[in-house]
């Protein structure tokens, strides 16, 4: 009746995990296509993709299973500004005061604006210590595989399966194929974690994770902070896979010792005990495998309308008639003329008007000191919009402990309040048609930042360069 | 959600890859805490142009979307379904689909059927070509038939998921049904495993 292998079957760490949550049946035989009811520890809850679900579960009579492992916030439509008055749109701020009493009539912990522990859903979730190896974790929104970076199989789902898991705390779920990202060497002077992604997307563009979960591995990817890990397992979405994730390690357990909701004392040395075991075992294969040199990680740049249209900074913007495939082609034609952009000219040469350092992707405070380091001293180009938009209240209070918005400030950035701001546009921060920004973020759709805005995706160094220069620039431009 | 066992009709053709949810339903739309009037924002980006396909009249009333390889790229947003059902759509035709997108359709009853890229190609040159085609999608047989071209071939759905289709079954009850196997996993989870409570 378990779908569980016998234990002396070398497993990917992707396979322990998931064979760790499935629940056995006693009532039927497990399913020959692998597909199983997965336990779920963790169901973070936000404004935008939850209100459906409670409204479902009032018109069935049902109730919320595990409250204690449901955690919500209000991120996707707040204000950056002035979050301690109401909200000015009143849609925005019904949708907020929608997530306030379905949290207070089904006993869910929300952390609403203003309060410390606030912020991008997928920031907080992890310096809560709420997010740990070896959990699953689902969220309404597609950068749920963040979280991955800790070892957990973590995943976006939609509002029906957020009612889904309210009520049982499971989802029945399809198997995946297992995929490796094996990343070898070492990283590149001026290259970062976003960069490491912005690689994978050039390789794999946005479909070559379809119907897997990877595993980043590899030397880079064990140098890489968790703040960069998260950056790298964030953007699995963007090509296709189910989840990213990595085997937790020192790095993993020193970032969550003593986080408030972290084991203590004895239990913590059980479950570090039991996190040891998350890897993949020698002899284990994986389905798939890319297998990519560090080298190919210097710093990156979307130029086009979908993530997986990438290249390096160093490059120049591609011809449509370097496509074999026509829809491709036309793909690159399409996304070239909406980014108003010409073949052959030198990524250096893009001049933008607006800067957004922020998003699940990069607002956490590695990302703020790595943008803030490049900062001081300078001052942002005349005439440029920049915004700096922490991931949460906790980092908020953080950088302002360390100075950053200081720093921020005096070279003429926006500093702000935490939420998903730029990123998707949810709320009054931006792109008028026409306007191009570089965005720290992890989408460049056409739209995505504002009706006829044009975005280009970069790393927070990049983006702070950019800002200063007025043009596409590296840290090392500014010598 | 209701039941499907055939769909039948005429198809909108949608000619461009990588068709991601921001751009079927942008994001001004989700703010809605209803579940019904997303029909109003489905491609609303696009629908300002009078040329945008899903404006010609002779498209009016189709119930299949035929779309290129990566539809439903990008965001969770179910949103993106409701749009896509409430217009009028009861399946959508791609080479490829986004995953959470794919997932999300099989909630709501509405019929992804994934196709090789080269039929994608040709249905697409023939629906461009004579709009008033009949495309017949049958949920019970798993075939895709197009009697006008000689086209009857094999899809893929979950048989679980089929299950559900053809009898609009909830799946929460579904599950709701193992709640003693739920209770008994729950009570072997390592006790160091975190609560939220503040």
């Amino acid at each position: 009746m378990s779908t569980q292998p016998p234990t002396n079957t070398p497993r990917t760490l992707s396979q322990k995990v998931w064979d760790n949550h499935v629940v056995p049946s006693s009532t039927s035989d497990a399913a020959d296509n692998g597909s199983a009811l997965l336990y779920i520890d963790l169901h973070l809850v936000h404004e935008v993709t939850s209100p459906q679900a409670f409204e479902g579960l009032r018109m069935t009579g049902r109730t919320v299973r595990r409250p204690d492992l449901t955690v919500a916030t209000e991120d996707h439509n707040v204000p950056t500004e002035n979050q301690h008055l109401p909200i000015p749109d009143e849609i925005g701020r019904k949708q907020v005061d929608t997530l306030r009493s379905n949290t207070a009539e089904f006993g869910i912990t929300n952390y609403p604006m203003g309060h410390k522990n606030q912020g991008i859903v997928h920031v907080i979730g992890p310096e809560l210590g709420l997010t740990l190896p070896g959990m699953t974790v689902v969220c309404g929104d597609s950068h749920t595989s963040t979280h991955g970076a800790f070892g957990a199989i973590a995943f976006g789902i939609g509002t029906s399966e957020v009612e889904h898991v309210l009520a049982t705390q499971t989802l029945p779920q399809l198997a995946q194929e297992t995929m490796a990202i094996t990343i070898n060497g070492e990283l590149p002077e001026g290259a970062t974690a976003k960069d490491v992604v912005l690689a994978v997307l050039a390789r794999t563009g946005t479909s070559g994770g379809i119907g897997a979960i990877a595993e980043y591995r590899g030397s880079v990817i064990e140098s890489l902070s968790m703040e960069g890990r998260m950056t790298v397992c964030n953007m699995s979405i963007e090509w296709g896979a189910k989840a990213g994730l990595i085997a937790p390690d020192e790095t993993t357990f020193e970032y969550l010792k003593g986080r408030q909701h972290a084991p203590q004392g004895e239990a913590w040395d059980e479950a570090v005990a039991a996190w040891r075991e998350l890897k993949t075992d020698e002899g284990a294969t994986f389905d798939r495998e890319i297998i990519m040199d560090g080298s190919e990680c210097v710093p990156h740049i979307t130029w086009g309308t979908n993530p997986g249209q990438v290249a390096p900074i160093d490059s120049t913007v591609p011809n449509p008639a370097d496509y074999d495939d026509a829809g491709e082609a036309d793909a690159c034609t399409r996304a070239l003329e909406y980014m108003d952009l010409t073949p052959g000219m030198a990524m250096r040469d893009i001049v933008v008007d607006t800067v957004f350092i922020g998003s699940c992707t990069n607002s956490r405070i590695e990302d703020l000191r790595a943008a803030a380091a490049v900062a001081k001293g300078h001052k942002v180009k005349d005439g440029m919009r920049t915004l700096v938009v922490p991931g949460s209240g906790l980092v908020q209070e953080q950088a302002i402990a360390e100075g950053l918005d200081q720093i921020f400030i005096e070279a003429g950035f926006d500093w702000r309040e935490p939420g998903c701001s730029m990123c998707l546009a949810m709320n009054a921060d931006r792109l008028a048609p026409g306007e191009r920004s570089a965005s720290t973020s992890n989408r460049n759709f056409e739209g995505r930042q504002g009706r006829g805005g044009r975005t280009h995706l970069v790393s927070p160094e990049v983006a702070a360069a950019t800002a200063i220069l007025g043009h596409v620039a590296t840290p090392g431009d500014l010598a | 959600m209701e039941a499907v066992r055939i769909v039948q009709g005429r198809a909108v053709p949608l000619e461009r890859n990588d068709v991601d949810t921001d751009q079927i339903i942008p994001s001004d739309w989700l703010k809605q805490v209803e579940r019904t009037g997303f029909e109003k924002g489905l491609f609303s980006e696009w629908r300002d142009d009078p040329d945008f396909v899903m404006n010609k009249e002779e498209h009016a009333g189709a119930k299949v979307l035929l779309a290129g390889p990566n539809f439903g790229t990008g965001s969770s947003r179910e949103h993106a379904v409701w749009a896509i059902m409430q217009y009028g759509f009861e399946a959508v035709i791609s080479p490829r689909f986004g995953p959470i997108f794919a997932n999300n359709s099989t909630k709501n009853g509405l019929v992804c059927v994934q196709i090789e890229q080269e039929l994608g190609d040709k249905l697409m040159a023939a629906v461009q070509a004579d709009p008033q085609l009949e495309i017949v999608i049958d949920v019970e047989k798993l075939r895709l038939e197009v009697p006008a071209l000689d086209i009857d071939v094999a899809f893929a759905m979950d048989a679980q998921v089929q299950h559900r289709f053809l009898e609009g079954l909830d799946d929460i009850g579904l599950t709701m049904q193992q709640g003693d196997d739920i209770s008994a996993f729950e009570s072997s989870r390592p006790g160091y495993m975190p609560a939220t409570s503040a």
